[in-house]
């Protein structure tokens, strides 16, 4: 029996390869600011950890637990923001959000999300939208408590 | 016992007959047939439940307990009726058999009972206090934890709990450790809502009674699979959920022994639990109107005894004997399945739990639902069980009185699939 296509988008390859392969994914100990977010529904968490050097987003570091989703968001968003500002990453962040919740309705571009456009089908599943924000709420919460934040 | 019940199944041809009774089984899921085997989280409703209820509420509606006019009598009837009804299905007295909103209510009925037992002089008699202990276990669902956490704060108590095994059994070996002289209350899962199998009732109950300790049973995932009867079961308290039972949302039940009922307090205080109210104070009505502050549910008890009167029609030994045999069939089918660890041995009802190594629930539960079956992904409201079988989370399917052979061999197909479709993680 072959997945339906929304579920094939959802679990295609380049998501497998990164919740399997994890970038970023080790130790954060040393790397601050850092945020422990915990997905109640399933109990799934992760700590996320940032080193900034001035204002720009060095290295992004995080572990914990969760499903195929959550590990490859988190993945992808570490390559991402890798080099970023601070404001730049919000603004990543704040339009992450707005496509995750959109129903479907809307998606990353490619130009700006690169890679992380792959998790454009999450949007198509309102259950699984917490997944996919897991890390990127650990990195708000994380950037919330940046020493000039 | 639960295993002196006749195994008495349900032919094809039952079970045919059943699902014609269930409307929803009709509908489509993302293009495929609904297999639905999320029962233990809430069953679905055959045309029993809904039509008596669509019924009392188009020619008999009115508040109970209350009101002189036609219908509200014959509504206060009907409400009374349906409380014998009920109170018949699991072996108790009218009187003995409380409305709450679901078994999380129950539960939490008793526990600010008795706290408030502790702090008054007329029903010092159930009070807590330091020195006193509440044991539970580790394998119980929230709702039958954190209301004892609380009492026990509010009381100065001490909670404890009684461990599991790897395979989330409960040590019987440490029950004299645990249950002793201080041990005040007992209470646990008749059925455990993650690992299906069955609690060693007798001996727990025993052990309670040896001490004094009062027992407060789980039976959620009981009654709606197993013959349940609480003289038999010998239990001081035992609470379930209507809408697990086929019957309707927002309707629950706290079966408690007479003498204990009555020389407990109010917890929810109000309208309709009083006899005299002056502005200083109120006299309090026996139970189980003491406990059923406010307007009821009426529509939702009348629908919860439709459901009680379904399940008679078939036979609860019946009943139990299809949920057996689906159990057993999930359990083998899942063990033959390399990754796959089934969570909990033993006797178990129409549920089981399971890891799928190195792939999370969510995932597991995400590829079943792509085509059609339903299962429940997550840690089923019992983190510490889960943390000691050293999951976060797990996929549990429930069967139900509509479950067919067939069905489960679609969720165990789909199982081995998921398995292999996400091998890559692995």
């Amino acid at each position: 029996m072959t997945p339906s296509s929304d579920f094939a988008t959802l679990y295609q390859e380049l998501i497998l390869d990164h919740a399997g392969a994890g970038e970023g994914r080790g130790e954060t100990t040393g790397f601050q600011p850092q945020s422990h977010q915990v997905n109640p529904t399933c109990g799934d968490e992760i700590t996320l950890g940032v080193r900034l050097i001035g204002d720009r987003i060095d290295e992004v570091r995080w572990h914990g637990h969760g499903c195929a989703i959550s590990q490859a968001s988190a993945s992808l968003l570490t390559g991402l923001v890798a080099g970023s500002s601070i404001a730049e990453a919000r603004e990543l962040l704040a339009r992450f959000r707005e496509v995750m919740r959109s129903r479907g309705t809307l998606e990353l571009d490619e130009a700006t999300f690169g890679d992380a456009v792959a998790l454009n089908g999450v949007s198509r599943y309102v259950a699984r939208v917490k997944c996919a924000m897991l890390a990127w709420v650990a990195l708000e919460d994380a950037l919330d408590h940046a020493p000039d934040a | 016992m639960p295993s002196e019940i006749e195994t008495v199944a349900l032919s094809e041809a039952d079970v045919a007959a059943i699902r014609a009774d269930f409307p929803i089984l009709a509908e489509r899921v993302n293009g495929h047939r609904l297999v639905y085997l999320d029962s233990a989280a809430t069953a679905q409703k055959p045309e029993a439940v809904l039509d008596a209820e669509r019924e009392f509420l188009i020619r008999r509606h009115a508040a109970v307990h209350r009101g002189a006019h036609t219908l509200a009598a014959e509504a206060t009837e009907e409400f009374e009726d349906a409380r014998a009804a009920v109170a018949d299905f699991i072996g108790a007295r009218a009187d003995e058999t409380v409305w709450t909103t679901n078994a999380t209510a129950a539960i939490n009925l008793i526990a600010y009972s008795l706290s408030n037992a502790s702090s008054s002089a007329e029903f010092g008699r159930l009070a807590l206090g330091p020195g006193d202990e509440i044991v539970t276990t580790e394998r119980e669902h929230h709702a039958n934890l954190i209301p004892w956490q609380q009492l026990a704060q509010r009381t100065g108590a001490t909670l404890r709990h009684l461990p599991v095994d790897d395979d989330g059994a409960l040590l019987l070996d440490e029950l004299d450790g645990v249950v002793g002289e201080r041990t005040r209350v007992l209470a646990f899962a008749h059925v455990s809502n993650v690992t299906g199998t069955l609690a060693p009732v007798s001996e727990l109950v025993a052990r309670a009674r040896a001490v004094g300790a009062l027992v407060v049973l789980d039976a959620c995932q009981a009654v709606p699979q197993l013959p349940f009867d609480v003289r038999a079961l010998d239990v001081d308290f035992a609470v379930f959920s209507g809408h697990k039972l086929y019957g309707p949302g927002g309707i629950g039940v706290l079966y408690g022994r007479r003498e204990l009922l009555e020389a407990m307090p109010p917890f929810l205080t109000g309208g309709s639990m009083i006899t005299t109210v002056t502005m200083e104070r109120a006299e309090f009505l026996p139970p189980p109107q003491r406990f059923e502050a406010g307007t009821q549910p009426v529509s939702q008890v009348v629908g919860l005894a439709a459901a009680v009167r379904y399940l008679r029609g078939i036979g609860m030994d019946r009943v139990a004997g299809h949920g057996r045999g689906l159990g057993e069939r999930m359990a083998s089918g899942l063990a033959e399945i390399p990754g796959v660890r089934v969570i909990g041995n033993g006797e178990r009802v129409g549920l089981v739990a399971f890891d799928l190594r190195g792939v999370h629930a969510h995932d597991v539960g995400q590829f079943l639902d792509d085509r059609g079956i339903a299962v429940r992904v997550g840690h089923h409201c019992a983190q510490p069980l889960h943390r000691r079988l050293g999951l976060t989370a797990s996929v549990r399917a429930s069967a139900a009185v509509h479950t067919t052979d067939c069905e489960v061999d679609a969720f165990l197909a789909a199982v081995a699939d998921a398995a292999e479709f996400f091998e890559r993680m692995r």
